[in-house]
C-alpha cells in the first residue's frame, strides 16, 4: 500500500499538528502515539482519562422491519434481545463457525441497527452482508463516511463528558446508548470501548471532529498532568491486551472458530438458526482441539506476536498478540495452544527469536478495572 | 529536532561511539531512541564478549517492537551498563550519557575513522527523516 492511497480520517492534521506520530494501519493513515509515548498514554488512561480518533472504524446501517431478523441470521449474539439504545458485542461468522469480523451491533429502532465494524474489514463485511441479503426486507447502507467516532476512556471520563452533554451519562448502563448533544453537536454517545475501562465512544458528523476533539480536549483540561491525554494505537492495543479483548486479525480470523477463541458467550445457539451455528454445535458436542490462553513471562523477555509456544518440547501453538503490559508492569500475550495444555498455571515456553523463555499460563482478562 | 553532540562518532545503523584512549563507550543516539518510542527492555552482551564491527551486539525493545544494536567498531567488551536492565527508560531520557550500553577495547582503532562526523550524520539522518 503506498502512502497515497491511505485513507485519512477528519482529524489527521490535528494530530500531526499535535506532535502525532502517523502510522498505516489497515488502510488508514492513524496516530500510534503523540509526544509522550505509548506508556504515557495508557497510564493516564488507566487512571486518568485518555482520547482516542477511531474514525476509521467502519459503520453499517441496516434498516427495514426484517432489520433484526436479518442480521440475526447473520451474527452469533442474539440481536432479538436488544431494546432500543443498546447494543452488543457480536461476530459475523462464516459457515465454518469463523470469524468474518468482530463488530458491535446497536440497535436504534426496531427496523433500524448500526454495525460497527474494523477498519480493515469494512469492505469485506460490506460485501459480506450484502451477499448474504435473500428476500429480507432491509435496506444497507456503507455509513463509515458519514462518521467520526471520538472515544473518551478512563475513570474520569464521564466526569470529563459530562461537562459538555446535558445528557444524564450515569444513567447510561455499560453498552447501552443515547442520542444526545455533546457540545452543541448532536452525536450518538454510547458507554461502550476497547480499553477496559469505563468510558464512552461519541459518533457524531466528520465535519464535527475538529470541533468535538478541541472541546474535549478543553473539558478535560489538556496539558494539566492529570488532564486529558490524546492517544494513539499504540496505546489502544496495549490497553486491549491487558484486558484481553481480542483483535480482528490476531486472536480471530477465517480460521479460528468462535469456541476456540473463547467466544462462546456471544454465540446463542438458542436464537434460532445463523450462519455457523450448525458447525459450531458440532465443534461444542465433539470439543475444541486449540483454546486462546493467556500467558504471563516468568523470564526477562518479551513475547511478540506471531512467535511459536512450546510445551514439552512440542512446537504446538502461536503467540497471537503478545508484549509488555504497561500497568501490570509485566510481559503479557494471548496465543492458541492444544486444548489439553490449556489450564491455568501450566508452565510453558515462548520462542523469543531463538530463546525458549519461560512462561506459564494465567486467568484473563489479566487486567479487571477496580469497582468504584 | 535530535540532539547530536559534536565529540562523538556515529553509524549508520544510529549508534553513538566515544572513544576514550584505547577503548570506546557505545550506545544508541536521541535519534535512534526517539523513533523507537518509549524503551521497556535492552538485551546487552556480556564482559569477555568479542564482536566484529557490523554484528549485532545486542537488542533495544520498545512497546511495539525489536530492534538490533549493531556494533559500530570491532571489540572487547570490558564493562556492560548493568543499570539497564531495571532502567531501560534511561536510553530514552539520557541516550549519550546514563543510557550507554558497553564499553569495549578497541581491537582496530582504524575503524573509528570510517564513521561519520557529528555533521555527518546529522545530514544522514535529515536525509532519512525527508
Amino acid at each position: 500500500m503506498t502512502e497515497l492511497s491511505l485513507k485519512k480520517t477528519p482529524l489527521n492534521e490535528v494530530h500531526r499538528r499535535m506532535g502525532a506520530r502517523m502510522v498505516e494501519f489497515g488502510g488508514w493513515e492513524m496516530p500510534v502515539q503523540y509526544g509522550g509515548g505509548t506508556i504515557e498514554e495508557h497510564m493516564r488512561v488507566r487512571t486518568r482519562a485518555g482520547l482516542f480518533d477511531v474514525s476509521h472504524m467502519g459503520e453499517i446501517e441496516v434498516r427495514g422491519p426484517d432489520a433484526i431478523a436479518f442480521i440475526n441470521r447473520l451474527t452469533s449474539n442474539n440481536v432479538a434481545k436488544l431494546v432500543d439504545g443498546q447494543a452488543q458485542y457480536s461476530t459475523l461468522t462464516t459457515p465454518q463457525g469463523t470469524v468474518v469480523d468482530d463488530l458491535l451491533v446497536y440497535r436504534l429502532a426496531a427496523d433500524h441497527l448500526m454495525l460497527v465494524v474494523n477498519a480493515a474489514t469494512t469492505d469485506k463485511d460490506w460485501h459480506w452482508i450484502q451477499q448474504h441479503k435473500t428476500d429480507e426486507k432491509v435496506e444497507l447502507r456503507n455509513a463509515s463516511d458519514d462518521f467520526c467516532q471520538l472515544a473518551i476512556q478512563g475513570p474520569a471520563a464521564l466526569d470529563v463528558l459530562q461537562k459538555l452533554t446535558k445528557t444524564a451519562l450515569d444513567e447510561i448502563k455499560r453498552y447501552h446508548f443515547r442520542a444526545g448533544e455533546v457540545g452543541g453537536v448532536a452525536s450518538l454517545i454510547s458507554r461502550t470501548g476497547y480499553t477496559g475501562e469505563d468510558g464512552f465512544e461519541i459518533y457524531a458528523p466528520p465535519d464535527k471532529a475538529e470541533h468535538l476533539w478541541e472541546q474535549l480536549l478543553e473539558a478535560g483540561r489538556y496539558g494539566a498532568p492529570d488532564g486529558l491525554l490524546p492517544c494513539g494505537l499504540g496505546a489502544r492495543n496495549t490497553l486491549r491486551l491487558e484486558a484481553a479483548m481480542p483483535l480482528y486479525g490476531h486472536e480471530i480470523d477465517e480460521t479460528t472458530t468462535l469456541l476456540e477463541a473463547g467466544l462462546e458467550w456471544i454465540c446463542k445457539f438458542d436464537k434460532g438458526d445463523f450462519i455457523g451455528r450448525e458447525a459450531l454445535l458440532k465443534q461444542k458436542q465433539e470439543g475444541v482441539r486449540r483454546r486462546l490462553i493467556g500467558f504471563e513471562m516468568i523470564e526477562r523477555g518479551i513475547a511478540r506476536d506471531g512467535q511459536e509456544i512450546v510445551i514439552d518440547g512440542q512446537r504446538c501453538g502461536r503467540a497471537t498478540s503478545a508484549g509488555p503490559a504497561p500497568y501490570l508492569k509485566k510481559n503479557i500475550g494471548l496465543g492458541y495452544v492444544p486444548v489439553e495444555h490449556a489450564s491455568e498455571g501450566r508452565r510453558i515456553h515462548i520462542d523469543v527469536r531463538g530463546r525458549l523463555l519461560a512462561a506459564q499460563i494465567v486467568p484473563t482478562p489479566f487486567y479487571k478495572r477496580p469497582r468504584r | 529536532m535530535a540532539h547530536v553532540p559534536e565529540d562523538l562518532h556515529y553509524s549508520k545503523d544510529h549508534e553513538w561511539v566515544r572513544v576514550e584512549g584505547d577503548t570506546a563507550v557505545i550506545g544508541i543516539t536521541d535519534y535512534a531512541q526517539h523513533s523507537l518510542g518509549d524503551i521497556v527492555y535492552v538485551e546487552l552482551p556480556r564482559v569477555g564478549d568479542s564482536f566484529a564491527a557490523h554484528d549485532a551486539f545486542g537488542s533495544v525493545e520498545s512497546v511495539k517492537a525489536v530492534s538490533e544494536v549493531y556494533a559500530p567498531v570491532s571489540g572487547e567488551v570490558i564493562e556492560v551498563n548493568e543499570s539497564l536492565q531495571d532502567e531501560p527508560e534511561k536510553v530514552n531520557s539520557d541516550p549519550y550519557g546514563d543510557g550507554w550500553m558497553v564499553r569495549v577495547r578497541l581491537l582496530d582503532p582504524g575503524e573509528v575513522d570510517s564513521l561519520l562526523t557529528a555533521a555527518e550524520y546529522e545530514d544522514y539522518i535529515k536525509k532519512e527523516t525527508e
